[in-house]
Formats: structure tokens, C-alpha cells, sequence
């Protein structure tokens, strides 16, 4: 199976740095950004398959992010990181087209799977609309 | 404590208000009514006297009038030689008799003085009288009605005479008048038990006998009066009873008529009228303490019952917004730790993924390494389960309706007692139905009233003891139950009423509100359910929370 490209969006640096090197270790590309406003200049120079997006974040924040990657890059899966499961921006996530949430301190095995799950209906979004 | 002795002054200056209020026209009402009543009934008893003294003065002057008239024209129209003929007086007598049995005899009396004829019952004929004052007094005015005396014949009597000039003679008709008749006019006048009337002379001696307090030519002891005209009424003190003398002078002689009422007897109407009025007064006055006092206690029991309602409002109100403050807080909270506990993870499970490579396996200390990141990562997650926890409950401040599986709620809230139970060797056992259905209601809410009484129930107990959690329905009565009991000391009879009161507390000055059962009580209530407890002193108690049993969210 095609290993996706992953952007992670984090502002909490040692979070980020670590989920990226095992990412990496996986065969997995990955990037990662501290902000949305990065994320959506790197989104506009580069494609990602998934993008894993922490909600709670200063300046631009996740959900705002969100839209933003939705508008640029629509075929961009976004998994969203959250402090705690179902509480409204979880829900306005998932109502803005994200594909799952993960709570954290999270579990990489179950991060991982997503990953996959999200790559997989990345790529048939893609060829449906190739054959369209 | 206070509070109590507030109300009572409350109460105690209601009752004197409303007492002095409504009594004070009732007094004067009353007191004004009576007093025109009274006013008009004197003024009546008096007009009453005034018109009897008047009456029986016109009698009695009317009586004298006619006797001299009479007379008058007997004198005026016989001659002395018819008169001194006894036969003839005679017949001249019994026609007078006739139509009025006014007099008792009759006489002829020459200049002289001699008693020349004489019809009557006495032995007068012959009598010289020059030395009487009636004949001198007769012979100088014409006529003369005389005083009431006892004369030769030594019975009291008084005498008309009449005097004519016949020629160069001057002679006397003299006729004595029935004392009787006379009396039974006054008497007529003395009315009731202890009324009087009598006649009196000048020099206050009677003229007829009087009912109480004289004889007959007796002098009264009374007060001497000058002629006066009309008829006098007044209030006298005599005989040390209080009186109400009627006095009126005769026209045709100075005979003085007194008519005597009692005071107490004629006013006895009035007295009776009085005791009447004071009676409903005080009937009045004790109707309406009874009704001040009624109607203070229930206002004040009622502004009781608002105060502590408010009271009770103000400190759910507060404690409402502690709860989301704290909740607030809680969130902060965890959330910061949160962030730490995600990086810790990644951390560690990056030297688990490094730990896989061959060159780090085969150091000696791989075994170490292996088991200290499996444990960090354990209690990471023991870490991450309290957070949640605190998320968890954080997040349900804001009341919601939806709905609710208590088997659950109960046992993420006996999740956050558990340590402190388990430090104070309190054991909590649970006893969930299985088939306990869901309901409409509001978790956040409930989880704060089972907290609460969870909490109770342990500090309850205090070290060491046991506390059961069952869970149950009805589907006759459509209501779930929840029962907490304990096996601590127990809440005597004379508190059980109490425990739901605000600011009610067994605990030390400082420990617990005194809030806590009455806030779940009434958030119970707002939920459409009740709060029952049972419990004795020494056998524990048990808390059973019912719900309705609601399954239609739009409700």
C-alpha cells in the first residue's frame, strides 16, 4: 500500500518533533508545522494525503485551520487531535468535513490506523473523480 | 436563631397595629354612640318629668280653681239669712256633693267670728275662730285656701273660705276640702318602686303625705326654693340617692309640687343599655385580638416560608455558579496536564520504537529500558483516565436534557469518591438492575445530587463501614430509584424533618454549608422527582433518589 504523505499540525514543539520521527520510522512522509497559518503556506506550495490537526491552538486555531485546508486542498483528509472526545469542536469538526478525531494523550497504534483509513478514502475520492 | 426571635417581634408588632387600629375606632365609635344615646335618654326622662310635674300642677291648680269657682258662686249668689239656715245649708251642700265629692263640710261664719251654721261630720258649730289666722287672713283678702293643719277638729284638713260684703255684713263661707281626693292626685304622680311626689309649702312642710321620708305636716329636709314660674328638672342628691326632682309651683296657692324620680331606677334602661354595649365591645375587642393574632401568624409564617424560599434561591444560585467555576477550573486543569501527558506518550513510545532496533536490544540494559517505558506509558494512561475524568465532568455544568443511563453516571461518580473511600476503609458496593432503562434528564444535575449524598454517606460513616448502591424501576409508577444506605450512625427522628433545610448542618462550625441536601433536593424536585429518607438512630441511613421515568426528549 501507497505509504501517504502526512502533514502534522501541532503547536506544542516536542509533540510534534516526536510524532514526526516515528512517523518516519514507519516508512510514513512527514512534515510538521507549529501553527495553522504555516500549514496552510506549506499546503499551498505542497499536497498532503493526511493532514493530523491539533485543535487547540493559539493564533489561528484549529478550526479555523480546518476550513482553510478544506477551501485549499479539499481531497486533504484532516484528523483532529482534541483534549477531550465530543465536546463541541470535536462535532463542528466532523460537521466541517474532518474525517475522525483522536483524543489525546493519544494512542499512535489507533493514530496510525486512521492515518491509513483516511489515505484509503483519500485515494477513492481521487479515482472517482478521475473517472468522472 | 436570630431569625426566630425576628419574627416574633414581627409578629408581636403586627398584632398591636392592627390591634390599636381597628380598636381605636371601635372604642370611640362605640363610646360616641352611647354617649348620644345616653344624652337623648336623660334628655327624654327629663322631658318626661317636666311634662308629668306640669301635669299634675294644671291637676292640682285646675282642682283648686274649680273648688273656688264653685264657691265662689255659691257665696255670690245666697244670701247670709238663706245660708244660716241649717236646713237650708244642708240643701245647698248635698247639691254641691253632687256633682263632686270635694268637700268634707261647710260653714257659715259671722264677722265675728262664730261658726253661725255648720254642715259636716265634726262638732264645729259654735267655734269662734277670730283667733285663727285663716279668718283674719280671709276677712283682709277676700279668699284663702289655707295650709294643710289639724285645727279643733285635730285631723290634718285645709279649708277654702270666701268672704262676702253683704250690706254693711260681712260674713264667711268656709268648706273643707277632702284631703283624699287632693292626695290621690299627687299620688297619682309617684311612679316605679322608689318614685315620689308630694307637696310642700313654703316653708318646705308637707301638704300630703309623701311615699318615703316624711309625715304628713312633717317639714321635709330639703333645700327651700323661691317661687319660681314654669317647671324646674334637675339632678338633686337627696336622702343619699341620687334623684331626679320634677318642681313646679302652684298658681292659686305657694304650694311648691316635687315630684321625685330615682335616678338609678329610671335610668335603669340606659344602665342596662350600657353593660349591653360593653358587652359586644368586648365581644368586639376579644374578636378582633383573636382575629390580629390569626391573621399575624399566618402573614408572618407566609413572609417566613417567602424569606427562606428566597434564601435557599440565592444560595442554589450560588452554588450553581460555583459549580461552574470550578468546573471552569477543573477544565483549565486538565487540559494543562493534558498537553504535558501527549508529550510524554509520544516520547516514550519513541524510545519503545528505537528500543526495536538490534543494536540497542542487545545492550545489557534492554530488559531495564523494556519494562521502564511499558510502566511510563501505563501511568501515563492511569494519568490520562483522571484528566478525562475532570473533562468529563467539567464539561456538564450546563443543564441539558437528554438522555441519561444512571448505572453509568453512578459509577463514574463513585470513580471519583473511590480513593477517598478506600483511604477511610469504607467499602462501596453496587447493586445496578440490569435493565435499567434510559431517561430523559439532566446528568450534570444528577451527578451532583448522587455526589453529594455519596459524600454524606461516607463522612456519615466516618472509618471503616460499608455503603450499597442500588438501582431500580417501576413500571407501574413509571419512575427509576436510586438507593445510597450506609451503615453509619444513623438520623435521630427529631432531625429527619430537618436534613433537607438550608443551612442545615450536623458538621463543625466551617465543615459543609449546610446546602448540599437541600440543593439536591430541590434540583430533584425541579426533575419531577423526590428525595425520601429513612433512617434511625444507630441503624444507618438510606437515601432513595425517584426520577420519572421520561422517554420522549421534547417533554
Amino acid at each position: 500500500m501507497v505509504k501517504p504523505k502526512v502533514l502534522v499540525i501541532d503547536d506544542e514543539p516536542d509533540f510534534l518533533e516526536t510524532v514526526v520521527k516515528r512517523l518516519r520510522k514507519r516508512q510514513i512522509e512527514a512534515a510538521g508545522v507549529g501553527g495553522g497559518k504555516e500549514a496552510v503556506r506549506l499546503l499551498s506550495e505542497q499536497s498532503f494525503d493526511v493532514v493530523i490537526l491539533d485543535l487547540r491552538m493559539p493564533g489561528m486555531d484549529g478550526l479555523e485551520t480546518l476550513k482553510e485546508i478544506k477551501k485549499k486542498s479539499p481531497l486533504t483528509e484532516v484528523i483532529m487531535l482534541t483534549g477531550h472526545g465530543s465536546v463541541e469542536s470535536g462535532i463542528q469538526g466532523m460537521q466541517l468535513g474532518a474525517f475522525d478525531y483522536v483524543i489525546k494523550p493519544a494512542d499512535f497504534e489507533e493514530l496510525l490506523e486512521k492515518v491509513n483509513q483516511a489515505a484509503e478514502r483519500k485515494m477513492l475520492h481521487e479515482e472517482r473523480l478521475r473517472k468522472a | 436563631m436570630e431569625e426566630i426571635g425576628g419574627y416574633k417581634k414581627l409578629r408581636r408588632k403586627i398584632v398591636i397595629t392592627t390591634l390599636c387600629f381597628a380598636m381605636i375606632p371601635l372604642l370611640v365609635v362605640g363610646f360616641e354612640m352611647y354617649r348620644g344615646f345616653a344624652g337623648v335618654y336623660e334628655t327624654r326622662v327629663m322631658e318626661d318629668l317636666r311634662r308629668m310635674a306640669e301635669n299634675r300642677r294644671y291637676a292640682i291648680d285646675l282642682f283648686l280653681e274649680e273648688r273656688l269657682s264653685q264657691l265662689s258662686t255659691l257665696v255670690y249668689t245666697q244670701s247670709f239669712d238663706q245660708l244660716k239656715d241649717e236646713e237650708y245649708l244642708n240643701r245647698v251642700f248635698t247639691l254641691l256633693q253632687m256633682r263632686s265629692k270635694s268637700y268634707v263640710d261647710v260653714g257659715i261664719i259671722d264677722r265675728e267670728g262664730n261658726h253661725v251654721a255648720y254642715i259636716g261630720p265634726y262638732q264645729l258649730k259654735g267655734v269662734n275662730y277670730s283667733n285663727e289666722e285663716w279668718f283674719h287672713e280671709t276677712m283682709r283678702r277676700g279668699y284663702y285656701i289655707s295650709d294643710v293643719f289639724a285645727g279643733f277638729r285635730n285631723f290634718p284638713h285645709f279649708i277654702i273660705a270666701i268672704m262676702r260684703r253683704e250690706g254693711d255684713r260681712s260674713w264667711i263661707l268656709r268648706a273643707t276640702i277632702d284631703t283624699d281626693i287632693f292626695e290621690a292626685m299627687v299620688r297619682a304622680a309617684q311612679t316605679g318602686q322608689k318614685g315620689d311626689a308630694f307637696v310642700v309649702n313654703r316653708n318646705n312642710v308637707l301638704q300630703t303625705t309623701p311615699r318615703f321620708g316624711g309625715e304628713l305636716l312633717s317639714k321635709m329636709d330639703y333645700p327651700v326654693f323661691q317661687r319660681f314660674s314654669g317647671t324646674i328638672v334637675e339632678q338633686r342628691d337627696l336622702g343619699g340617692d341620687k334623684a331626679l326632682v320634677g318642681l313646679a309651683w302652684l298658681k292659686n296657692k305657694e304650694w311648691l309640687l316635687v315630684i321625685k324620680v330615682e335616678s338609678f331606677e329610671s335610668m335603669m334602661p340606659l344602665v342596662r343599655a350600657r353593660f349591653f354595649a360593653i358587652e359586644l365591645i368586648a365581644g368586639g375587642v376579644l374578636v378582633m385580638i383573636i382575629g390580629a393574632l390569626f391573621i399575624s401568624r399566618v402573614m408572618v409564617r407566609q413572609l417566613e416560608r417567602a424569606e427562606k424560599g428566597k434564601a435557599l434561591l440565592d444560595a442554589s444560585l450560588i452554588q450553581s455558579s460555583k459549580m461552574a467555576a470550578l468546573g471552569k477550573l477543573a477544565a483549565g486543569i486538565a487540559h494543562e496536564v493534558n498537553n504535558p501527558l501527549a508529550v510524554i506518550k509520544e516520547k516514550v513510545g519513541w524510545i519503545s520504537d528505537l528500543l526495536t532496533e538490534e543494536e540497542i536490544a542487545k545492550s545489557e540494559n534492554f530488559a531495564e529500558f523494556d519494562d521502564a517505558v511499558r510502566k511510563i506509558d501505563y501511568h501515563v494512561d492511569r494519568a490520562k483516565k483522571v484528566t478525562h475524568r475532570l473533562l468529563g465532568f467539567a464539561r456538564r455544568m450546563e443543564p441539558v436534557r437528554e438522555q441519561v443511563d444512571l448505572n453509568r453516571l453512578i459509577s463514574e461518580t463513585i470513580a471519583f469518591l473511590e480513593n477517598e473511600a478506600h483511604y477511610r476503609s469504607i467499602e462501596i458496593k453496587t447493586e445496578f438492575s440490569q435493565d435499567l432503562p434510559a431517561t430523559v434528564s439532566d446528568s450534570s444535575q444528577l451527578q451532583q445530587v448522587f455526589l453529594n449524598i455519596l459524600n454524606n454517606a461516607i463522612d456519615a460513616i466516618g472509618k471503616s463501614g460499608e455503603i450499597i448502591i442500588k438501582t431500580g424501576f417501576s413500571e407501574s409508577e413509571r419512575e427509576l430509584y436510586v438507593s445510597v444506605s450506609d451503615d453509619g450512625p444513623g438520623i435521630p427522628n427529631e432531625l429527619k424533618s430537618k436534613i433537607f433545610d438550608p443551612f442545615f448542618s450536623t458538621k463543625e462550625y466551617g465543615m459543609g454549608t449546610g446546602l448540599g441536601l437541600s440543593i439536591s433536593y430541590s434540583i430533584i424536585e425541579k426533575l419531577g422527582g423526590r428525595i425520601n429518607v429513612s433512617s434511625e438512630a444507630g441503624k444507618g441511613a438510606a437515601f432513595t433518589i425517584y426520577l420519572p421515568w421520561i422517554t420522549d426528549k421534547t417533554v
